[in-house]
């Protein structure tokens, strides 16, 4: 599966630009409003990285839901579900190859716009260290999460739902503390105070298992009921 | 005795309490090509939906290389394959990507080989290179056949195999069908609505209307006993209900 993905990105510049694009244009422009804030607040001058960082770690997020919902899409977009479902293809491999392409299309998003961070603003999110992977990781999973309840709702009234895939993160954002607390105050605390926040973590890690794992069911279950509704052969519209 | 490659028992199912399928039965052996022959509605595509597992049925069982498919269908999918209009096969990748991911995905050893292979014996050799999006209609038949043979299946399932091709191009694709069953000794069951194709290619045909087998035999026997000289003939005589001399299925119902 990852290969067939491979396939299709090496010979789609408009999708990698897309990929990219986005998280590097938020990235500029947060960078700037950086710049703007620190002449004018003493909290922003002495963590400029916070706001970059965030939108960064923001766009981890963000491009792992939309690499796990896009992944499912284009192969409904190609009317390839039919022969995926036939073959011995699990809905849980399936599952763990739309999980890998979100991190592979999460990197080439992100990745660059990270460097460029630290070329045009010096501001370096890597410099949050180790921790940095926890955070990258747990983002990535509330991504699964809430791309797997995109796709089930995809499996279950078809592509006129497609535009949730673009819109979901912004319909959790009013009711998950503007940019997934957990994370994002673990982050404020090592840029800020130099301090990892080992209880936030945990927190951030356990609410996410508990995400994925009704996230999955329900993933599953939708596969099930698109099978006693006889829509893996013709899901459309 | 060897068992049969697929055995259908009641096998029904109900969409909003219509019968798409109404109780139908029947097997198929190895080395045997039947065809599912009726009009647009008759239940063919809900049938071959079923028996690949892709849809559940509401009543009956499916079992297809001796496994039950609907609690273990991933015990036989890597055994058999499918072809249908109704699928495709991604656009944007060319035809070589597409069929050794669909090799990988089957776990065909010697993946490379066989996809050459394939490409020999389908006449696709000159494609390779090409976007499957760019294909004809003939060449994106030719290529969805090699898809379908990829992990050389011991059951073929095909809907419509020549639906909108040109008269030479079904000819050689009925020709290659022919070829692979005597090669490989694979059962072959098909929807179609082309009599010369399932007068050609058939052992036994299922006459289906409205979700049922209305009528079954070789397609002599079935010429014989609606005194036509085409399947045509007989399909018009089942689509307009018009009972053959002697069609006793049918007369019982």
């Amino acid at each position: 599966m990852v290969l067939r993905h491979a396939y299709l990105l090496r010979t789609s510049w408009p999708r990698i630009f897309e990929m990219m694009y986005w998280p590097t244009i938020q990235m500029v422009l947060w960078g700037f409003f950086t710049l703007f804030l620190a002449t004018k607040s003493s909290y922003i001058a002495q963590a400029t990285g916070v706001l970059i960082s965030a939108v960064l770690l923001w766009d981890v997020l963000f491009r792992g839901q939309l690499g796990f919902s896009l992944s499912f899409l284009e192969e409904i977009w190609s009317r390839n579900l039919g022969n995926l479902s036939v073959s011995p293809l699990k809905p849980a491999e399936l599952m763990a190859a739309l999980m890998t392409m979100s991190v592979i299309r999460t990197l080439i998003g992100v990745l660059p716009a990270a460097g460029l961070a630290i070329v045009f603003y010096e501001v370096s999110v890597f410099e949050l260290g180790l921790p940095l992977l926890a955070f990258f990781t747990n983002l990535l999973v509330m991504g699964w999460a809430i791309g797997m309840l995109v796709c089930a709702l995809i499996l279950r009234v078809g592509l006129g739902a497609e535009s949730v895939a673009w819109l979901a993160i912004f319909l959790i954002a009013p009711v998950s503390a503007i940019y997934y607390a957990a994370v994002f105050e673990g982050m404020r605390a090592i840029l800020i105070d130099g301090v990892v926040r080992g209880d936030l973590l945990l927190r951030a890690a356990l609410l996410n298992l508990l995400y994925l794992t009704i996230a999955a069911a329900t993933f599953l279950y939708s596969f099930q009921v698109a099978r006693r509704r006889g829509l893996l052969l013709q899901i459309g519209e | 005795m060897q068992a049969p490659v697929i055995e259908v028992a009641g096998l029904t199912k109900t969409f909003n309490g219509v019968a798409a399928v109404a109780g139908i039965d029947f097997t198929v052996s190895a080395g045997e090509t039947v065809a599912l022959l009726g009009a647009n509605g008759a239940g063919k595509t809900t049938t071959l939906s079923m028996l690949l597992g892709l849809l559940l049925p509401s009543a009956g069982s499916v079992r297809v290389l001796g496994e039950d498919m609907i609690r273990h269908r991933y015990r036989v999918l890597g055994r058999l394959n499918f072809s249908s209009p109704y699928v495709d096969l991604p656009r944007r990748l060319t035809v070589w990507q597409n069929l050794m991911f669909f090799a990988r995905l089957y776990g065909v050893p010697s993946a490379r080989r066989r996809v050459l292979e394939l490409a020999e014996q389908l006449d696709i050799a000159d494609l390779l290179k090409q976007r499957s999006g760019n294909l004809s209609a003939g060449q994106k038949t030719r290529v969805s056949l090699a898809k379908a043979l990829i992990n050389a299946p011991e059951l073929l399932l095909l809907d419509e195999p020549t639906a909108s091709l040109d008269p030479d191009t079904g000819d050689w694709v009925r020709g290659y069908l022919e070829g692979y069953q005597r090669r490989s000794g694979a059962a072959i069951l098909l929807a179609s609505h082309n009599m010369a194709e399932v007068e050609r290619l058939c052992d036994q045909v299922l006459m289906m209307s409205r979700g049922r087998i209305v009528d079954r035999g070789s397609p002599a026997a079935l010429l014989e006993r609606y005194g036509q000289d085409s399947l045509e003939g007989v399909f018009l005589d089942i689509a307009r209900e018009r009972q053959g001399p002697d069609a006793p299925e049918r007369a019982a119902e």
